[in-house]
C-alpha cells in the first residue's frame, strides 16, 4: 500500500536555515540568543507536540516537525573565547526555521 | 532510653511552613485542587509521580555508562535510541521525552544546559542540582562554557572541541564520559562507582 505523507518536513539535514527573528507574546521554546541566527540542520528529530500552542490548550495535541540544529560558537557570540570548532546544538520547531 | 538525656531538642530546627506562599505556589495549589475536584487527576496519582521522581538518582545513569563502556553493542544501541536502551536496563523514561546520549571522545567534549528552564534527564539522574537551575549557569554555559568548566576545575584544552547542548523542549541529554585510563581491569561494579553526576552533565571529567 502506498502511504502518502500529507505533511512532509520542509527542511533537510545539512541545509542552512535562519531562526526567525520574532518576539511574539506567549510560551515559546526558542531562546532569544538564537533568534535571527543562521543555523545548520543536523537532524530531523521527528514530530512532537507543539508546546507553544499546547500551553494555551489550542492545538488538541497536533504535532510539528522538530529539528536539531547547530551553530559555531564564534558565529553566535562576537566575543567568544574558545576554539574555532566549539559548537552549540539546540532543538527548534519547524515554524521557527526559515529557508535562506 | 538513657536517663542521661543531655542533648537539647532545640538543636534540630522544627520544619515549619510559616512563610506566606508566593504567587506561583498559590497558582500551583489552585490548579491542582481544581483538577482533583473536576476528577481529571487523583491526589494518589500526584503522590505516586512524586514518588517516581524521588526514586531516581545518578546511580541509574552510572549503570548505563558502565554498561556502555564494557559492551560495544549496548553503547551503539544507547547512542542510537536512549529510550529503548534505558528501558532494556529496566529504567523507564516516564515523561515522554527523547532521552539522547552524547558520547565524548578524545577530541570532543559535551556539556548540557537548559537555558529556558531546567530540562534535565531526571529519569536517569534524578533531580538537577541547584546550580544547574541557576540563571548564572544557564546564561554562562552557552556564552562562556570554557570559563564555567574551569570554575568546576575542568580544564579542556583548545585542541578539544566543546559542544554545548541546550535542551529546549523534548530532548533530554546525558553525556557518556570518557572512560579513564587505569580502569581497564575494573569490574562493572567498580566502573559504576567512579561515574559521577557532574561527569554525566559534562562539567567534570572522570579521574581515578
Amino acid at each position: 500500500m502506498n502511504v502518502v505523507d500529507h505533511d512532509p518536513p520542509i527542511h533537510q539535514e545539512g541545509k542552512k536555515v535562519r531562526v526567525s527573528l520574532k518576539f511574539p507574546i506567549g510560551h515559546y521554546r526558542v531562546p532569544t540568543y538564537i533568534r535571527g541566527k543562521e543555523v545548520r540542520i543536523e537532524k530531523n528529530l521527528g514530530r512532537y507536540i507543539n508546546p507553544e500552542e499546547e500551553a494555551f490548550g489550542k492545538n488538541a495535541g497536533s504535532k510539528l516537525w522538530y529539528y536539531l540544529v547547530s551553530i559555531p560558537q564564534k558565529q553566535l557570540w562576537k566575543d567568544y573565547n574558545g576554539a574555532d570548532e566549539d559548537l552549540l546544538e539546540i532543538e527548534v520547531f519547524e515554524p521557527w526555521l526559515e529557508s535562506i | 532510653m538513657s536517663n542521661n538525656h543531655d542533648h537539647s531538642h532545640e538543636e534540630h530546627a522544627e520544619i515549619t511552613h510559616d512563610e506566606k506562599p508566593g504567587y506561583y505556589e498559590i497558582l500551583e495549589i489552585s490548579i491542582r485542587e481544581i483538577l482533583i475536584e473536576k476528577q481529571l487527576i487523583k491526589a494518589e496519582e500526584i503522590r505516586k509521580q512524586i514518588e517516581v521522581l524521588d526514586s531516581r538518582s545518578p546511580v541509574l545513569g552510572s549503570k548505563l555508562v558502565a554498561k556502555a563502556w564494557l559492551d560495544d553493542a549496548f553503547r551503539e544501541r544507547l547512542l542510537a535510541d536512549g529510550n529503548s536502551a534505558a528501558e532494556e536496563m529496566g529504567i523507564t523514561i516516564y515523561d515522554d521525552t527523547a532521552f539522547t546520549v552524547l558520547e565524548d571522545t578524545e577530541t570532543l567534549h559535551h556539556m548540557i544546559v537548559c537555558t529556558l528552564c531546567s530540562c534535565y534527564p531526571r529519569a536517569v539522574l534524578g533531580l538537577p542540582p541547584d546550580w544547574y537551575k541557576s540563571k548564572e549557569y544557564r546564561i554562562r554555559a552557552v556564552h562562556e562554557p570554557r570559563a564555567v568548566l574551569k570554575e568546576f576545575g575542568t580544564v579542556i584544552p583548545n585542541s578539544v572541541q566543546i559542544q554545548i547542548n541546550d535542551s529546549t523542549a523534548n530532548q533530554r541529554y546525558m553525556v557518556l564520559p570518557l572512560r579513564p585510563k587505569g580502569s581497564e581491569n575494573f569490574t562493572i561494579d567498580q566502573l559504576e562507582a567512579i561515574v559521577t553526576r557532574d561527569a554525566m552533565i559534562g562539567v567534570a571529567l572522570i579521574s581515578l
